[in-house]
């Protein structure tokens, strides 16, 4: 990971810092003091060249006079990811199933996801139909979770198969907006670029596209490879099942790049506009002190969005999750 | 190896889909299992729960609608009887004074005519006793009449030729 810390010298390069924040990293940063860096080291685990498992603190690659440890080390050129060093004199990137940081984020999800469900849970444990509603805290995830099933995934699959997929899209929804709000956090316990990282928006994207494809009827294929359209646009030249073809694909396509590029332009912004403070205090304190009250205001009011958005980019994943798979199970047409 | 170098975000990684992968499937089959259900079923429960109170309370109260109607109907019922039997009533009481009226009607007027009867009867006694009272007076009379008549030799014949004359007019009409 480049650190900032190192080009303050030489002036605030926006990019670097931004894209520093966005990326995924070896160890945990919280802080710089005077040059130094507080972080917590995070456990690398890779696979060598010749098959065999390593396992160590990150820290260590500090501690190695030549920054690398048993030939890995991290390639600040190549996005600051692990690469090793083979004797014949190359470096290639070796199996890396570490715990960065932001899968140390994505634990703390998931044992928040499941400390909050089991809390729920157990209220209901000894509840009977006809004692009274719940309030507070299980009353919200109650009626978050009965609004999302009854309001939009009940409509959007349709009647017939929506409890089926409603544990997916719920735990989607829950998941993506529980990490959005954790990457508003600027602190330990949030603020990993979760949603905002590629690899995530595919999973979930993978996740979407296996349950729209894998479930679908045969009504949902017979309208892709030959969809009710006049015949001379399906035969001799396919061109309709071609594009609903590539209408399979580019489906979750645009599920992953919307969450993705929203969530990480919000962070960007954010980041840019506190980047704002660090520039202007450089060129004097008349033009700076003025600056980041601005950008402070600016900052309150895109913490403010992004909070919005947290919520809206889940909401949206799983209402086109919902509808794609609605459209997988379309009404037989006589 | 990628041509252009584009930054870790946009970069697919193999690592972090692996745990994802694992983060996902623990949390999704957790909360699918543990979570979702609990409160799912508890509210499609309590909705069940409502629902059938309301269809009970539905019924309860058209069973109360019923019940008020009855008993309604019921009052209604029993206000007519009474005035039927009331005016049964009145009615068997008119027929018996009419009744009782006419007998003693009827034995009035049967006493009377046995009344008159029996007066007829005594009267007819009575002027039978009269005319036997006045026959044997008037034989008496005659007889004392004639006994001091008879005194004189003259009168007497007189009297006898008188009577005769007239007996013998009398014949003779």
């Amino acid at each position: 990971m480049a650190s900032p810390a190192v080009q303050e010298e030489e002036g605030v390069n926006v990019k670097e810092v931004v894209l520093g924040h966005l990326s995924d990293a070896y160890e945990w940063h919280i802080l710089t003091w005077n040059g130094r860096h507080v972080s917590i080291p995070l456990p690398v685990i890779v696979r060598g060249h010749e098959g065999q498992w390593h396992c160590f603190s990150s820290a260590r690659f500090h501690e190695a006079e030549d920054h690398k440890v048993n030939g890995f080390y991290i390639d600040n050129e190549r996005n600051g990811k692990i690469y090793e060093s083979v004797p014949d004199g190359t470096t290639i990137r070796p199996l890396d199933l570490s715990i960065t940081k932001n899968v140390v984020q994505l634990w703390i999800v998931v044992i928040l996801m499941i400390s909050i469900f089991t809390c729920t849970a157990r209220w209901y444990k000894h509840k009977k139909p006809e004692d009274e509603a719940p309030g507070g805290f299980v009353g919200m995830m109650e009626m978050l979770v009965m609004s999302l099933q009854d309001d939009l995934i009940r409509p959007s699959v349709g009647e017939a198969h929506y409890r089926k997929y409603s544990p997916f899209l719920l735990t989607a929804f829950f998941f993506i907006f529980i990490t959005n709000l954790l990457g508003l956090i600027p602190i330990f316990p949030g603020g990993a670029n979760i949603t905002g990282n590629i690899n995530i928006t595919f999973f979930l994207a993978i996740c979407t596209f296996l349950m729209i494809n894998l479930f679908g009827n045969k009504e949902y294929w017979k309208e892709i490879f030959w969809p009710p359209v006049p015949t001379w646009l399906k035969v001799p030249v396919p061109m309709m099942p071609v594009i609903e073809l590539f209408g399979i694909f580019t489906k979750p396509f645009a599920l992953m790049v919307r969450l993705f590029a929203n969530m990480m332009a919000g962070h960007a912004i954010i980041l840019s506009i506190t980047c704002i403070i660090f520039i202007t205090s450089q060129v004097g304190v008349a033009i700076g002190a003025p600056m980041s009250v601005a950008s402070l205001v600016m900052m309150i009011f895109m913490n403010a969005l992004e909070l919005l958005v947290a919520f809206i980019q889940a909401y949206v994943f799983t209402m086109l999750s919902a509808v794609f798979i609605g459209m997988a199970h379309p009404a037989h047409h006589e | 190896m990628l041509s252009i170098n584009l930054p870790s975000i946009l970069t697919p990684d193999a690592g972090l889909l692996f745990w994802m992968l694992l983060a996902f499937l623990v949390v999704f089959f957790f909360v699918a299992k543990y979570g979702f259900p609990a409160i799912i079923n508890m509210v499609d429960e309590r909705k069940k729960y409502i629902d059938q109170a309301l269809a009970k309370a539905h019924e309860a109260n058209e069973k109360l609608m019923g019940i008020q109607q009855e008993s309604q109907q019921l009052i209604k019922q029993a206000r007519q009887e009474q005035a039927d039997i009331i005016r049964q009533a009145q009615e068997t009481a008119k027929g018996i004074i009419q009744q009782a009226s006419v007998k003693a009607q009827e034995e009035g007027a049967a006493r009377l005519k046995d009344v008159q009867q029996q007066i007829m009867a005594e009267k007819e006694n009575a002027l039978r006793e009269i005319r036997q009272t006045v026959a044997t007076l008037s034989v008496k009379i005659a007889e004392k009449v004639i006994q001091k008549e008879l005194s004189s030799q003259e009168a007497h014949q007189v009297f006898i030729t008188k009577l005769v004359d007239e007996a013998l007019d009398e014949k003779d009409k």
